[in-house]
């Protein structure tokens, strides 16, 4: 374990981290930038994105506290945390290789070989490698635990078939973080799951892009016709698939393994909407001033700043006593939705200017705020939608019996 | 935005809701809450006795005189306990009226008054009148001051346990400006005091009548205290019962949820339809929101800007989600919830209340956007 920082020195590091990111952040290379790694539609965002992540890799402010051994910086995560917060305050743009560095890097890092180790996590840091998500199917989105796709033991090889969708990245990635059916007479649907490192530039394996309800792409759907993968690609065991895709979300929360840092998701700043309110005008006057806008405003700044607080609460297990899987198991539900619905509070102050869209001179913003909204939406419906959401609070925190 | 509140605790805050949780859950069962609404008094003499030797009513007291020297952010996990469990006392009334007396309070009335409230004497505040006006300077009751008598009149309203008060702290106009005075209970003539059917059975709430009460002229606060004691009893008034309301929204909650996890209908435990699950994990979402508030006003507490932000919020959302959780509550009852039965009901009147006498969550967020946005 790395040693923990003398305020001396993490006063040190945080101003070097604050110098280079004001130094070497770009925030309008002079096309739009994505505002989460589900979004990365052109080629050209993609090269700039991931040329900034290495950037960033290289000048030790990613994986600052992930193993030297494996291409990490060593050190204590306090001198990680300092490098985010110093990102932040540049509004940089994001880290592309969300399934890499918050799920597949994590997960090997716990439980992989040492040659898993030494081959995956260096390339996935300076995305080099970029990794993608096998989890949803066409036909089985929120009951992930039915996954249908065909891994069949061949040999020393898995033939797979089948295919995969909402797969951010599908078709740049390197490698897919999948999970697959191996056992067809499982006792249950769970128990019939494996999980597998794989890598997409193999025969068999094919993509269609998605063109998503904001006009963008992002999301591709894989398709997998006899694709052949060395049985090594199994990670945890035949059988094991379900317990290592829920360890993924685990690691999120950043147990077990330090957070890689860096964000992967632009957190919408309240107080831009705020401003765009304070800006806009309603009856020749300003908007605010308009009592049912000014009261849902007010209302939307209780909601966030609940949320915010929320946060620093979830770490005080004094006031965590009645329900503690309560904050961490609502937080999901609360935070998508409380985002979509500021973003669709954001038009209606636009006025005439709600009708233009992203691509005309007019758009207030250059459109931003429109495809924050209907981006909002991959929030409130992946990773689990809110009906979904609303089922694990129910169930997991306040013991209510299970839908059937 | 820098007046956003912040969020933390402190070790007697949590010693506190220990000592709060398992006390008031005790002696505070629902079958003796519902004894209560049938008695006069509406509530148990010797419980106060306890919450006195206890010292909760010294918490937020200095120690000069005779109180315990902490805050109203350790007063928030008393009152959040009581209002969990439905334990009705003077206790927010007759903390709301020393927070009145520190802020506006001569050393003399301080010295006077403040010792016996910390040693278990019953005080409240009468704010409200006939306007129905949750301005607390726009009142019509007036003083005129005399050869060193004052003598007051008008009526005053929603005066909580008047009866049981020693002192009573009125809000009048003299000289059109607004005055505190303090009033002994010995000193209102027979039929002062009318009992007025409030909402909240579990609650005890007169009219006073203030015609030809004479007071000493040194029974009013000092005329330059004005402004800040009106925003001190907005504000304490705002956390006590934001704290109150927030406590009683669990306790809804919570029993919504047992019925959800017990009652069966169709073959199946009713918890189990999604058309009731949904909309008690968005209630107790709401809830927990106004949990967290009302930790950031404890905290905040006392901080210029910043205190009324978070008090704002803490009673605008606690007063929200108490409402909505309440009302769900007697819908997802079925008939039980239509009957005097039903501990629902309870819950919704108070929440009621609380909103009648602090203003309700719409007129904090009115009364927010003028710190947030202007």
């Amino acid at each position: 374990m790395a040693d923990k920082p003398s305020s001396a020195e993490l006063k040190d590091y945080a101003e070097q981290a604050d110098a280079w990111f004001k130094e070497n952040t770009v925030r309008d290379p002079g096309f739009m930038l994505p505002l989460t790694f589900m979004e990365v539609s052109t080629d050209q965002q993609y090269d700039f994105l991931r040329d900034w992540q290495r950037k960033v890799y290289e000048a030790g402010y990613l994986g600052a506290s992930w193993p030297k051994e494996y291409g990490g910086g060593g050190l204590h995560s306090d001198y990680q945390r300092a490098a985010t917060r110093a990102m932040k305050k540049y509004d940089a743009p994001i880290m592309i290789n969300a399934i890499g560095n918050g799920w597949a890097g994590p997960l090997i890092l716990d439980l992989g070989t040492e040659e898993q180790k030494q081959k995956y996590i260096k390339p996935m840091l300076s995305a080099e490698d970029i990794w993608c998500q096998g989890f949803s199917e066409p036909e089985n989105g929120s009951d992930l635990g039915n996954a249908q796709l065909k891994a069949v033991k061949d040999g020393d090889e898995y033939v797979l078939n089948g295919s995969k969708i909402w797969t951010s990245l599908g078709d740049r990635a390197k490698y897919m973080i999948l999970l697959a059916r191996t056992d067809f007479d499982a006792p249950n649907k769970y128990a019939g799951l494996s999980f597998f490192l794989n890598p997409m530039d193999i025969d068999g394996i094919t993509t269609s892009r998605i063109k998503k309800l904001t006009g963008e792409y992002g999301f591709v759907q894989t398709f997998f016709t006899d694709a052949r993968i060395s049985a090594d690609c199994l990670f945890g065991g035949e059988g094991n698939g379900w317990s290592m895709a829920m360890k993924t979300l685990e690691y999120e929360r950043g147990a077990k393994v330090k957070p890689v840092g860096g964000y992967f998701v632009k957190e919408l700043d309240v107080m831009e909407i705020v401003e765009l309110a304070k800006n806009s005008v309603r009856n020749g006057k300003p908007l605010l001033d308009d009592p049912v806008m000014r009261d849902k405003m007010t209302q939307y700044m209780i909601d966030i700043q609940a949320l915010n607080l929320n946060n620093t609460r979830r770490r005080m297990p004094q006031l965590m006593q009645d329900r503690p899987m309560g904050l961490p198991l609502m937080n999901k539900l609360a935070r998508t939705e409380l985002i979509r619905e500021l973003t669709e509070f954001s038009l209606a102050f636009q006025g005439t200017k709600a009708g233009y869209y992203v691509g005309d001179e007019n758009a207030v913003d250059d459109g931003y705020w429109h495809r924050s909204y209907l981006n909002s939406f991959s929030a409130t419906i992946g990773g689990g939608t809110s009906e979904i959401q609303r089922n694990i609070v129910a169930e997991h925190a306040l013991g209510l019996p299970k839908t059937r | 935005m820098d007046n956003l509140g912040t969020i933390g605790t402190t070790e007697e805050q949590i010693e506190l809701m220990d000592v709060a949780t398992n006390f008031c859950r005790d002696k505070s069962p629902i079958d003796k809450v519902r004894k209560l609404i049938d008695d006069e008094l509406g509530y148990d003499p010797g419980i106060w006795k306890e919450i006195g030797e206890l010292g909760w009513l010294a918490i937020a007291i200095p120690e000069a005189h005779d109180g315990v020297g902490l805050s109203m952010a350790e007063v928030v996990p008393i009152a959040e306990q009581m209002g969990r469990n439905l334990m009705s006392t003077p206790f927010g009334s007759t903390t709301l009226a020393a927070q009145a007396l520190l802020a506006g309070g001569s050393e003399a009335q301080q010295a006077e008054w403040l010792p016996k409230i910390a040693a278990g004497a019953v005080a409240t505040m009468a704010l409200r009148e006939a306007n129905g006006d949750w301005d607390l300077a726009n009142i019509d009751c007036s003083a005129t001051e005399s050869g060193g008598t004052v003598t007051l009149s008008g009526k005053k309203q929603l005066v909580l346990w008047a009866d049981s008060a020693e002192l009573i702290i009125a809000s009048v106009k003299m000289d059109g400006a607004v005055r505190f005075a303090l009033i002994e209970r010995s000193q209102l003539g027979d039929g002062a005091l009318r009992r007025e059917t409030v909402i909240d059975e579990t609650a005890r709430s007169y009219e006073v009548t203030l015609d030809g009460v004479t007071v000493p002229a040194d029974a009013l606060f000092d005329a330059s205290r004005t402004r800040e004691t009106l925003e001190k009893i907005e504000l304490a008034a705002g956390l006590i019962h934001a704290a109150e309301m927030t406590g009683g929204a669990q306790a809804v909650i919570d029993y919504t949820l047992e019925y959800l996890k017990t009652r069966k209908q169709f073959g199946k435990i009713i918890g189990s339809y999604q058309a009731l699950k949904h909309p008690t994990v968005n209630n107790y979402v709401e809830y927990e929101k106004a949990r967290t508030h009302l930790y950031s006003a404890a905290h905040s507490w006392g901080e210029q800007g910043r205190g009324e932000v978070a008090v704002r919020m803490a009673a605008a959302q606690s007063h929200s989600s108490y409402a909505t959780a309440a009302d769900r509550a007697i819908q997802f009852h079925g008939g039980f919830g239509f009957t005097h039965d039903c501990d629902a009901q309870l819950h919704r009147r108070k929440a009621i209340l609380a909103g009648a006498l602090i203003g309700d969550a719409a007129y904090q967020r009115s009364k927010l956007a003028s710190l947030l946005f202007d």
